[in-house]
């Protein structure tokens, strides 16, 4: 018997959610393999999976053909009982051996700890894989998870869709098993259209080979592949290029069998729409490429992907053609629909627009946002800061909401905001509003970028800001896989513009600004002083994130600068800066452990209102050392506090590190826990001072040892 | 009239009324029975008692009718040419789903003229749901060179209520498909027949209808009578209960379902008016479901009085 043989399954579904395949194959290769591997079947070459519209497919080209045997040491009676006294094997003996199957002889002693058995080495031979497999593809098959399924015969047969047959092959032979209601069998089916409904198939090579006469290509790769080349080709075709679309290759490689490029037209009237509902259309709605021009103008044309091999006379391009043009022209309409009422008539409209239950309308939110935006743009001016006036910010906020009820957004959601953008810009509003209510949603993520100008950052934060505490304040709080109001990602939005764009605006007092602004405005909810320090500390674990992500700070030096405080992020992130710049010189990382130490001995020392003295004494310093360090710690707390205050933060740290010689020696030479009371007391509050005084900029007692 | 002419002469497809006798031809020979439509306003094919009662329960059943279908807020004034107050729906219904129901779908399209090896057909994911009949399945849209011409869904609950054996129901959207194969880019411009356009028989329809629903529509009392209907529903629901078993059987849950359905088309003309806030759209629409899931379990009691033995209920 062969050692190994190849196994090939495929399920044959009617078309399964394209967006779900890539995800379901992966999962059938760890699933596969778990089970396999438990049933020690799987050997060493691993499982290869594909998907496709129609078909889930797993190949092992080196399945064992058998489990290997196991040897099994199995414990008998007593030596002393299975013996008699003259060495023969007694009845235990015999009839041990006889129910493990070996010869007494066979038989032999092991020692444990309650003294001689006799043991016997039993050999249970492996399980042949053409067994084991019919009883373990279908339990395999049946632990897929989807994110939805259905039934379609029997109420308990479940699946993403209807399965239609399977292909189930050990070296070519059969497995024998039902799932859903389908017996496999030795076929496949090819492209619905163009291929045979019925393909016999001997191998993994003739079925590739097989599917691909069949216009059927398998593997995803190859679909991508055939796709790239033919959307180059077409754009160079035309002198055009592609509009790079990531997303969209992702999902028409999972839409087709056998994917082919085609190109088409519409007429030029319709680039007069804006490029964002243009392409919209194309891609969300039809699955289509735009192309552009060098120049980066959108040109009239357009790129469809096929499940066909060629499009005999431009049939299947004159349908795409015609659908294009009825969505276009449907868009043209709501725009000129939409034109005819002021962006700012619709608030009226927004009071009937639920945000959130118990938080209110868009007309609710629309007046919590307007405060907030003016309120900050207030404190930008105030802090110096050039680029949105107080009227700016709030104009922006009134209308930022309003293209909620067009009915181009109600037609395209995915255009929120841009929508709202390119109205207020055709009705006459100043560029810098409309580019800020076009921005606002942004930024969706780590990686997308941040509204253009300074009026729209500070209605993204209004946004988010209100978003967040109103969700806090009525206990939608994220919890470790919920998060549907994506309050995740609106407090990474926060912390990023307020980083990037270097805004030096107060975490606390933004929430309280947002806080007091759910109080003075409907739905006037309180919120308490422990949902606000929530917030920010929400706020704060993404700060902490950004800082080690983006910024690649140690995280013993975020925890150092965030226990220090983070109102500012911009004011963390410069003293993050210094602390990283001065971590590797000379003096700081042994300060660092001084720091430790110091406040281990402060926290040992019990409560503070059993030694704090309101001052460090003079008169009580006995010790060469602590004069010094008392001396040395006024000077330098001095010096690094008018550095700091300046924002010198590099410079303050430095003042700090040089207090090390003293600090080492105030340990070498002063016992701090002496007995006489008074000494010690004061020994302990000049020590505290120390801490607090140095531990504005960062906590040093976080930063960790170096490696050595 | 002249240019009416030559345009005609160069559409290669089928008029809409053969398109419509096509079809229903190809699934009269399948085996379905051939329906009218029902005759309330509806705003889908699914409304019509032979889908909605049908598919509930055990009896295998295979229906096909047209039914014209009422979408107030769609409405365009004649005016747009790809959306209609009223459009036609064929819907089909073959319960329990037949095991290649895919390929006798394809087979269809064959029927009226579409060459499967020269079009890309494609089925996109697309769950479909109707809020107000508790009804929803799961299945696709389907793509004709980038055209959606059907709905293609297996039944999974109608009237709140598991439905075993699952149905599969097709919702054909009769003028997109004739506009395809007529090459046409208008829906008024359709042929209907060989001498009259989709747009000379029902502009005068669709204008009126469009001006009624977005402006003429009393609001009050439109409110009012979908106060009436629901009330008459309940009033029929409620007496239920207390029919004699001698009167079980013609006890008029069928009259229940039709003020179900009246009050769906009442909601849709108040929300189409705009006159219906976030909040209150949803009350509405859990109102008129509420009437079609207490329907469907009675109507599921009635027909196992019927037939006790013919009834698997779980």
């Amino acid at each position: 018997m062969k050692r190994t043989a190849e196994f090939l399954l495929e399920i044959g579904c009617e078309e399964i959610p394209a967006q779900m395949i890539a995800r379901a194959a992966s999962e059938l290769k760890v699933i596969l393999e778990k089970h396999l591997g438990s049933e020690r079947i799987l050997g060493s070459a691993g499982i290869s999976t594909y998907g496709g519209p129609r078909r889930l497919v797993a190949v092992c080209h080196a399945l064992l053909t058998r489990q290997p045997d196991v040897v099994e040491e199995v414990t008998g009676p007593p030596r002393s009982v299975a013996y008699d006294n003259v060495g023969r094997p007694t009845k235990a003996a015999e009839s041990f051996a006889a129910r493990q199957g070996v010869p007494v002889a066979k038989l032999y002693t092991i020692t444990t700890p309650r003294g001689e058995y006799v043991a016997a080495r039993r050999t249970i031979p492996g399980r042949l894989t053409r067994e084991i497999l019919p009883t373990l593809l279908p339990t395999a098959l049946a632990s897929l998870a989807w994110p939805r399924t259905m039934y379609w015969r029997e109420p308990t047969e479940r699946f993403v869709r209807p399965v239609r047959w399977i292909l189930a092959l050990l070296d070519g032979r059969v497995v024998p098993f039902t799932f859903a209601g389908v017996r496999a069998a030795n076929w496949t089916s090819g492209h619905r259209a163009l291929g045979r409904k019925r393909i016999a198939v001997r191998s993994f090579a003739d079925y590739i080979a097989q599917l691909r006469r069949n216009y059927v290509l398998v593997e995803p790769e190859r679909r991508r592949q055939k796709i790239t080349r033919e959307l180059r080709q077409q754009a160079a075709r035309a002198h055009l290029r592609v509009h790079e679309d990531a997303e969209l290759l992702d999902l028409v490689v999972y839409l087709n069998e056998f994917p082919t490029v085609i190109r088409g037209e519409f007429g030029p009237e319709f680039l007069q729409l804006p490029r964002e509902i243009l392409i919209t259309v194309m891609r969300d709605h039809q699955k289509n490429f735009a192309l552009e021009r060098s120049s980066g103008e959108l040109a009239p044309q357009f790129l469809a992907v096929i499940n066909l091999d060629r499009d005999v006379g431009g049939r299947v391009r004159a349908g795409h053609e015609r659908v294009l043009r009825a969505r276009f022209s449907d868009a043209s309409f709501f725009w000129e629909v939409d034109q005819k009422t002021p962006l700012g008539d619709n608030l009226a409209k927004l009071a009937a627009v639920i945000y959130e239950s118990r938080l209110g309308s868009y007309a609710d939110k629309t007046a919590r946002m307007r405060e907030l935006a003016r309120t900050m743009a207030e404190q930008l001016a105030a802090a110096g800061i050039q680029g949105a006036s107080v009227a700016a910010a709030d104009r922006a906020a009134e209308l930022a909401k309003c293209d909620l009820v067009t009915e181009m957004v109600r037609e395209f959601p995915e255009l929120q905001g841009i929508v709202g953008g390119l109205y207020a810009a055709r009705q006459g509003e100043p560029a810098e509003i409309a580019w800020a209510i076009y921005d606002h949603y942004r930024p969706a993520g780590m990686e997308d970028a941040l509204p253009r100008n300074l009026t729209g950052c500070i209605l993204s934060l209004a946004d988010k800001l209100d978003a967040l505490v109103g969700c806090f304040a009525i206990g939608l709080i994220p919890t470790g896989s919920s998060d549907p109001f994506a309050l995740r990602r609106a407090a990474l939005g926060i912390v990023k513009v307020l980083l990037e764009k270097n805004l030096p605006l107060s975490l606390g007092a933004l929430v309280a600004a947002a806080s007091r602004t759910l109080q003075s405005q409907p739905p006037r909810i309180g919120v308490s002083e422990t949902t606000q320090q929530q917030v920010l500390e929400f706020l704060l674990e993404r700060a902490r994130f950004i800082f080690r992500e983006r910024y690649s700070f140690p995280y013993d030096e975020v925890n150092a600068v965030m226990a220090a405080g983070a109102d500012s992020l911009l004011d963390a992130r410069q003293r993050l800066e210094a602390l990283h710049s001065l971590r590797r010189t000379r003096n700081f990382e042994p300060l660092a452990a001084a720091f430790k130490r110091i406040r281990n001995i402060v926290e040992k020392a019990g409560p503070a209102e059993h030694w704090r003295l309101p001052e460090v004494r003079a008169d009580l310093l006995t010790a060469e050392a602590e004069k010094e360090l008392h001396r040395a710690a006024l000077r330098a707390a001095q010096q690094s506090e008018s550095h700091r205050r300046a924002g010198r933060y590099r410079e303050a740290l430095l003042m700090i590190a040089e207090l090390r010689p003293v600090v080492d020696r105030f340990f070498d030479e002063v016992l701090v826990m002496t007995e006489q009371d008074e000494l010690r007391q004061n020994r302990l509050t000049l020590l505290a001072k120390l801490l607090q005084e140095f531990s504005r900029i960062a906590d040093f007692s976080e930063i960790a040892a170096a490696q050595k | 009239m002249k240019k009416e002419q030559s345009k005609r002469k160069r559409s290669p497809g089928p008029q809409f009324q053969e398109l419509i006798l096509d079809l229903l031809a190809y699934w009269h020979q399948c085996g379905c029975v051939i329906q009218q439509p029902y005759d309330l306003e509806v705003g889908a094919g699914t409304m019509h008692p032979e889908t909605f009662f049908r598919v509930l329960g055990p009896q295998p059943y295979r229906v096909a009718y047209i039914q014209p279908s009422r979408r107030p807020a769609d409405g365009r004034y004649a005016e747009n040419p790809n959306r209609l107050y009223k459009h036609t729906q064929l819907q089909v219904i073959l319960k329990p789903s037949p095991e290649n129901v895919q390929d006798i779908y394809l087979d269809s399209l064959n029927a009226i003229g579409v060459d499967l090896r020269h079009h890309d057909i494609r089925f996109e994911e697309d769950n479909w749901e109707s809020p107000t009949l508790g009804a929803w399945g799961v299945g696709w849209q389907v793509l004709l060179d980038g055209l959606e011409i059907t709905q293609f869904t297996y039944f999974q609950q109608c009237g709140g209520i598991d439905l075993d054996p699952v149905s599969v129901e097709l919702t054909y959207g009769i003028e997109r498909i004739a506009a395809f194969l007529q090459g046409v880019d208008n829906v008024f411009d359709l042929c209907w027949s060989a001498d009259q356009s989709y747009g000379a028989i029902r502009s005068d329809e669709e204008r009126q209808f469009s001006a009624y629903s977005f402006e003429h529509a009393d609001p009050a009392l439109t409110r009012q009578m979908f106060e009436l209907c629901e009330a008459e529903a309940r009033r029929l629901l409620d007496g239920w209960a207390e029919a004699p078993s001698g009167a079980r059987r013609r006890y008029p849950l069928l009259a229940a379902y039709d003020f179900c359905l009246k009050c769906s088309h009442l909601f849709n003309t108040l929300d189409a008016r705009g006159v219906i806030s976030v909040t209150e759209r949803a009350a509405l629409i859990g109102r008129v479901r509420t009437l079609a899931c207490r329907v469907a379990a009675c109507y599921l009691e009635q027909q196992a009085a019927a037939e006790p033995f013919a009834l698997g209920l779980r």
